[in-house]
């Protein structure tokens, strides 16, 4: 199964003292917490419009990764610019996933739809492993792999690169939802979708915008852990899981929320696999999903909404 | 300015609105009236455009509106203050204004905008004090008096209220009603749901009574005070008082 590696290779740890050690941990985990993050934002921002849980997320994830070898590969573009096609792709597989599958639908319960997005995503998977195969693929780090030492333990330099997207990401997420029209129109639309339409608000746009938006945020999770991890036709099912792991940790909907719950998801499973075993690793973010769900499910930070009859 | 010509309107196959006809002119407060489940509700909103109605038109001015979308009915100039408020209760006070202005953002109207939040804020000072509060925590009078606010910001030219006094108490109601005649005198025209239609009545022109899903009755506001009828099964006249033990 799909794992990252941000640290260094086994051996080394053995040169470090404990603390050394932890550190090393937390800064795997901070890493991997900001991939998680970003893909539980993908989770976000569609429930944030349509109050949809988008289990097709993960696909957006492999998309972006897989987009971006072929654009290296069969167009000889360097990885900037197979980036940007790929997150351009990414968006557009998001469209006709609304066209297709959601918006034919009309007065559908999320639950229905929530369905629909996991055959969509094994339909996704399925297409890719014709496409792309089953091996894995590596895309190259984006500046170079000479490791930065930091108090004894070392960061990649591409762990830097996936904390400042993951950053920049939601930072201009809060911008959007927080601060301008269509960001608003869009929680309007989830929140009251009658009262959106009764104020002039096209709901079957902002339901498109919000897929198109996610396959953008998940297509750059995908390409920022590329060089940290393989892409593989079916990483996105262990991602995605982790991703709405965040996201329910966080509290689902919220901007911070999904940031902590990443990280916290990221650190918890680093240490104990470090400490622990790591075959422990997925089994320890399920439990977490798990107990989250009976006892908070509203996450850490959600709070439950103001309401008033 | 609005004709509603023998419509029918279905919920899957139970019919709702059974060749309904109305009018309503400009500058007048008309009230509907009725008891649950007589579809004055589904009149609303197939004018608001989120019902389909199969039969019969509705004709805003010259022009038929029964094909149009919510979004172009909105454009056309009416908005619908819904039941049960529903305002986006997540977001502040003045967001929820500010998105009922929506479509005129579109076509770049920010200072005219502006102006009409202030004016919305004049109608309601309440509003203006919780102006960055979320609108999910303000009391059921505020969150009417946000939802009548926020159809204003589109500047209608006829304005439905479905039930607005639901839920409120006497006291609320009766600043609520005050404002809807306010509005009325500033040249906006109203069709108005009200379970209490005494209220309803002594503040329109004229009223229509629906009985399940056809008009039974239509006259000035006044004459329908008047009449017998509606007294009984409407105004709660002449019924001997009932004591529970």
């Amino acid at each position: 199964m799909w794992g990252p590696d941000t640290g260094p290779p086994r051996h080394e740890y053995n040169n470090m003292t404990f603390e050394q050690q932890i550190l090393q941990y937390l800064i795997t985990g901070v890493t991997v917490g900001s991939i998680y993050a970003l893909i539980g934002m993908g989770f976000n921002i569609i429930y944030n419009a349509t109050e949809i849980i988008n289990f097709a997320q993960g696909e957006f994830v492999m998309l972006g990764g897989l987009l971006t070898v072929s654009g290296m590969q069969l167009l000889h573009l360097p990885v900037p610019f197979a980036a940007i096609l790929a997150i351009i792709g990414v968006s557009i597989v998001g469209i006709a996933l609304d066209r297709a599958a959601i918006r034919p639908l009309k007065d559908a319960s999320p639950i229905t739809l929530i369905i629909i997005t996991i055959g969509a995503s094994i339909f996704i998977r399925g297409v890719a492993s014709l496409i792309w195969g089953k091996e894995p693929y590596l895309i190259p780090a984006f500046s170079g792999e000479e490791p930065i030492p930091f108090f004894g333990a070392v960061i990649q330099p591409q762990s830097l690169w996936v904390m400042g997207v993951a950053l920049i990401v939601v930072l201009s997420l809060r911008q959007f939802f927080g601060r301008t029209l269509t960001g608003k129109a869009m929680l309007a639309t989830a929140v009251q979708p009658r009262a959106a339409k009764l104020v002039g608000i096209d709901a079957s746009y902002m339901v498109l915008l919000s897929f198109a938006l996610s396959g953008a945020v998940g297509a750059a999770a995908g390409i920022v852990i590329g060089p940290i991890s393989m892409v593989q036709y079916d990483m996105g099912v262990m991602l995605g899981l982790k991703g709405f792991c965040a996201a329910i940790i966080g509290g689902i909907g919220h901007p911070w929320g999904v940031v902590f719950g990443g990280i916290t998801l990221g650190i918890v499973e680093s240490l104990g696999a470090g400490l622990i075993s790591s075959g422990y690793k997925d089994a320890i973010a399920f439990v977490i999903l798990l107990l989250m769900l009976f006892f908070r499910p509203q996450g850490v930070l959600g709070k439950s909404k103001g309401d008033r009859v | 300015m609005l004709k509603v010509r023998n419509i029918s309107t279905f919920y899957d196959r139970i019919q709702i609105l059974k060749g309904v006809s109305i009018h309503v002119g400009e500058g007048e407060i008309v009230a509907l009236i009725g008891a649950n489940g007589a579809g004055k509700t589904t009149l609303i909103n197939a004018i608001s455009g989120l019902l389909s109605v199969p039969d019969g038109t509705i004709m805003l001015g010259d022009r038929p509106i029964h094909n149009l979308s919510p979004v172009k009915i909105v454009k056309a100039g009416i908005s619908q203050v819904p039941e049960g408020r529903l305002i986006f209760s997540p977001l502040t006070v003045e967001d929820n204004l500010k998105l009922g202005a929506y479509l005129r953002y579109r076509s770049k109207e920010k200072d005219e905008i502006a102006q009409s939040i202030e004016e919305v804020y004049s109608l309601f000072p309440l509003l203006k004090e919780r102006s960055s509060q979320i609108a999910g925590t303000l009391s059921g009078g505020e969150q009417q008096m946000l939802a009548l606010g926020r159809a204003l910001m589109a500047r209608p030219r006829l304005l439905l209220l479905d039930e607005p006094s639901l839920g409120l108490a006497p006291l609320v109601s009766a600043q609520i009603f005050k404002t809807i005649v306010r509005l009325r005198e500033s040249g906006v025209t109203i069709l108005l749901v009200e379970q209490n239609a005494r209220a309803a009545l002594r503040m329109s022109d004229r009223g229509y009574v629906l009985e399940t899903g056809t008009v039974v009755l239509q006259d000035k506001a006044q004459r329908l005070l008047e009449n017998k009828e509606v007294q009984r099964a409407y105004l709660g006249k002449g019924k001997k008082e009932i004591w529970d033990a």
